[in-house]
C-alpha cells in the first residue's frame, strides 16, 4: 500500500467523521436519531442545488446544513415535545429524506460541481505540519473541509468534557429527571444538540456530493449514514475517538477499489461488502465485552416526561 | 396554563378520529409543498385516485403493489411486537427471493406442485436465517439489532449483486449482467387476473393474526414485547422467543421475495425489493402491528405508489413526491399518537408547572 491509499482513506472518512460527530452530540442528550442517512441526504441535494444555482461553496454548505436541521427539526418535534417513539421517527426521517433527495434531484443525474468551487474544497499543504513525513501528506495536505472536521472534532471534545454546558448535557443524557431538578433546561438541550446533530449530518452529506463525488448521484450515502451510527457505539460515545472510527472506515470503503489493480482472485462485489460486516463484527465484540467505560447515555432513547417519574 | 396529563380513558372511535385527523393534516402539507411547485393539489390528489383504481387494470396493478407490502409488513409486525427494530425486511426479501430462485434455476423440469412449495420453504429458510442471525446476537449479547439487520441488507445486496454479475449471469444473454428467466413451472399461476401471491398474502394475514392471538407461542411474544423480565419470571426461554420470532418475521419477509421472483419479475435481480422491506415499516406501523389492517393500509400505499407513477406522466411531478407523502404521513400520525395518550387541558392557576 503506498501513501495515496491513507490520503485517501482520509478523505472518505471525512464525511463519516461529521456524520458520527453529529449523532455523538445527539445521543449525549439522550436522543436517539436513526434519521442520519436522511438528513445526510437531505443536505447533500440541497447543497448540490445551491452549488449549482449560486456557485457559491460556502452558501451551498449553509444550505445543506439547513436541510439537516431541518430534518433534525422535524424529528426534535416529535421525539421531545410530541414523545413519539425515537427509533420509529428516526426511521421515518430517513425514509422522508430519502424520498426529498430523490425528489429535489431529479433531472439533476450528471450535473457537475463548478470549477470554480472546486478550487475552493481544493487540497492545500499546512506549513509545517505538512512537511512531517509520513503523517503531514496524509493529514496535512487536504482540503478545507477536512481540516474543518479535525478542528470541530476537538472543539466537540472540549466542549462535552471541559464546559459546564457539555457536563449539563452529560447529565441529561444520564439521568434526565436528575438534570431537570437541577434546573437544566432539559427540552431546551435536548432541542440545541439535536439540531446540531442534523446540522453535522447535513454537512456530511454535502460533503459528499460536492467534494467526494462532486456531481450527483441518487443516494449519494449509500448506507454511510447508517454506518455512521454504529460508529458511534465503535466510539464509544467518545468524541476524540472519532478520528479513529471515520478513517478506519474511510479505508474500508476504498479498500475494493484500490484492491483491484492488484489482481487478486476474489470478486469486487464480495469486498464491496466489507464495511457493512466489518460494523457487524464491531457491533458484536462492542456488546459482547460489556466494559462500564464507554457505556452509551443511561437515558438514550427514552422520552421524558416529567409528570410520569 | 397549559397542562398536559397522561390518559388511558382513549376510546378506540377516539383513536381512530386522532389518526385519521394526522392523514387529513399530511395531506394538507403536502398541499402547500404541490401548491409551491405550481400544481392545484385537489387535481393532483385526483389523478392519483384515478391513477390507483380509475380502470380495473389499474385497479389490479395496484393490488400487484400491495402485495410485497402486505406481506413484508406482516413479517416485521412479529418482530415489532417483541419490540425488536428488525429493519432487515429488505435483505430478508432478497435472500428469500435468491432461495427459490436457486431452486427454480436448478429444478426447472420439476411438476409445479413441487417446485412451488420447494421454492417456497426455501425462500422461508433463507429468509428466516437472514433474520435469526441478529436476533441471536441480540438475544445473547443485545447487540444493537436495529444496525444489525440494516448491515444485513446490504450484506444481501452485494451478495445479490455478486451472483447477477458473476455465478448465476445468463450465459444466453450475450455478456449482460441478468439471471435467466424462470421456467413456466416455477411461475405462481394467475388467479381472476392476477398471480396466486394475493392468495398467499390472505392466507398469511388470516395465519399470523390466529398465532399472534390464539397459540402459546404468539402470546409469549406479545409478553416478551412487553417487558423481557415477565416473561423470565413467568418461565418463559426469552432468548429462544427471540430468535424463533425472528426466524418467522424473516421467513415471512422471505416469501415476500419469493412472490416477486415468481409472480412478478419471473426472475431474480438486484431490484427484486423495489423498496418494499423500508416501505412496509411504515405500512406495519401504520396497521398499529394489527394483522387484519396491514393489508387496507397496505392497498392504500400500493395506491399512492401506483398513483406517484400516474402523476409523474400528468403532471410531471416526480414518482418520489410519493414517498415524501408518505413518510409525511407518518410523521403526523407518529405525532398524533401523543393526543391518544396525553390529555391536555387548559389550567387557569399558576402552579410551578410547565410545558416542556
Amino acid at each position: 500500500m503506498d501513501i495515496s491509499f491513507f490520503t485517501a482513506a482520509v478523505v472518505a472518512g471525512t464525511p463519516l467523521l461529521y456524520a458520527i460527530l453529529g449523532e455523538l452530540i445527539t445521543e449525549k442528550a439522550g436522543q436517539l436519531n436513526l434519521g442520519v442517512e436522511g438528513m445526510m441526504l437531505m443536505g447533500a441535494v440541497v447543497g448540490f442545488k445551491t452549488a449549482l444555482l449560486t456557485g457559491n461553496p460556502i452558501l451551498a454548505l449553509m444550505g445543506a446544513m439547513a436541510a439537516g436541521a431541518l430534518g433534525a427539526m422535524i424529528y426534535g418535534v416529535l421525539t421531545v415535545t410530541l414523545r413519539a417513539n425515537q427509533v420509529v421517527a428516526g426511521l421515518t426521517l430517513t425514509i422522508f429524506g430519502t424520498g426529498f433527495s430523490s425528489f429535489m434531484g431529479q433531472g439533476l443525474m450528471g450535473e457537475v460541481i463548478p470549477e470554480s468551487m472546486k478550487l475552493f474544497f481544493a487540497d492545500f499543504k499546512i506549513p509545517l505540519l505538512g512537511d512531517i513525513p509520513g503523517i503531514g501528506p496524509v493529514f496535512f495536505n487536504q482540503g478545507i473541509l477536512v481540516y474543518t472536521g479535525y478542528v470541530i472534532t476537538i472543539i466537540a471534545g472540549l466542549y462535552l468534557y471541559r464546559t459546564s454546558i457539555g457536563l449539563n448535557l452529560r447529565a441529561v443524557g444520564e439521568n434526565t429527571a436528575a438534570a431537570d431538578a437541577a434546573g437544566i433546561k432539559v427540552s431546551f438541550y435536548k432541542y440545541v444538540h439535536i439540531l446540531i446533530g442534523g446540522l453535522l449530518c447535513g454537512l456530511a452529506g454535502a460533503y459528499l456530493s460536492l467534494v467526494y463525488i462532486p456531481s450527483w448521484q441518487e443516494n449519494v450515502t449509500a448506507g454511510r449514514g447508517w454506518i455512521a451510527v454504529a460508529l458511534v457505539i465503535f466510539c464509544r460515545w467518545n468524541p476524540y475517538r472519532v478520528f479513529a472510527g471515520a478513517f478506519l472506515f474511510g479505508g474500508l470503503d476504498i479498500i475494493g477499489f484500490r484492491i483491484q489493480k492488484y489482481d487478486f482472485h476474489i470478486s469486487q462485489y464480495m469486498i464491496d461488502m466489507l464495511p457493512y460486516i466489518v460494523t457487524i463484527v464491531i457491533l458484536i465484540l462492542v456488546s459482547a465485552r460489556k466494559s462500564s467505560s464507554g457505556a452509551p447515555p443511561a437515558s438514550l432513547g427514552e422520552s421524558y416526561f416529567r409528570e410520569e417519574r | 396554563m397549559i397542562k398536559m396529563k397522561a390518559r388511558t380513558d382513549c376510546t378506540n372511535r377516539e383513536a381512530s378520529a386522532i389518526r385519521g385527523a394526522a392523514i387529513i393534516f399530511a395531506l394538507l402539507t403536502v398541499s402547500v409543498f404541490i401548491l409551491i411547485l405550481g400544481h392545484n393539489p385537489l387535481s393532483v390528489y385526483a389523478s392519483m385516485i384515478e391513477g390507483a383504481f380509475g380502470t380495473l387494470y389499474r385497479i389490479t396493478e395496484t393490488l400487484r403493489k400491495s402485495i410485497p407490502l402486505i406481506v413484508a409488513s406482516l413479517g416485521i409486525s412479529l418482530a415489532f411486537r417483541l419490540k425488536f427494530w428488525n429493519i432487515g425486511a429488505e435483505g430478508q426479501i432478497m435472500m428469500g427471493a435468491m432461495g427459490a430462485t436457486f431452486c427454480a434455476l436448478n429444478f426447472p423440469d420439476l411438476s409445479p406442485w413441487i417446485l412451488l412449495p420447494m421454492m417456497g420453504a426455501a425462500s422461508i429458510i433463507c429468509g428466516g436465517i437472514w433474520g435469526a442471525i441478529p436476533a441471536y446476537f441480540r438475544a445473547k449479547w443485545r447487540t444493537n439489532e436495529t444496525i444489525f439487520t440494516l448491515m444485513m441488507n446490504y450484506v444481501a445486496l452485494k451478495w445479490l449483486t455478486y451472483l447477477q454479475y458473476g455465478p448465476w449471469k445468463d450465459p444466453a444473454a450475450l455478456g449482460f449482467p441478468k439471471i435467466p428467466g424462470f421456467s413456466p413451472n416455477a411461475v405462481l399461476p394467475d388467479v381472476f387476473g392476477l398471480h396466486a401471491g394475493w392468495i398467499i398474502a390472505i392466507v398469511l394475514v388470516v395465519i399470523v393474526h390466529l398465532f399472534i392471538h390464539h397459540t402459546q407461542r404468539g402470546y409469549e411474544i406479545s409478553v416478551v414485547g412487553g417487558s423481557e423480565n415477565t416473561g423470565r419470571y413467568a418461565g418463559m426461554n426469552v432468548k429462544n422467543v427471540i430468535i424463533y420470532t425472528l426466524f418467522f418475521s424473516g421467513g415471512i419477509c422471505g416469501i415476500c421475495g419469493m412472490i416477486e421472483a415468481s409472480g412478478v419479475n419471473r426472475t431474480l435481480s438486484v431490484e427484486i425489493t423495489r423498496g418494499a422491506g423500508y416501505t412496509a415499516i411504515i405500512t406495519c406501523w401504520l396497521s398499529s402491528l394489527k394483522a387484519p389492517v396491514i393489508p387496507v393500509v397496505c392497498v392504500l400505499f400500493a395506491a399512492m405508489i401506483q398513483g406517484g407513477t400516474f402523476i409523474q406522466m400528468a403532471f410531471q411531478i416526480p414518482q418520489s413526491a410519493a414517498q415524501i407523502l408518505q413518510g409525511t404521513i407518518l410523521f403526523f400520525v407518529l405525532g398524533s399518537e401523543f393526543f391518544i395518550r396525553y390529555r391536555i387541558s387548559m389550567v387557569k392557576d399558576t402552579e410551578p408547572e410547565e410545558v416542556e
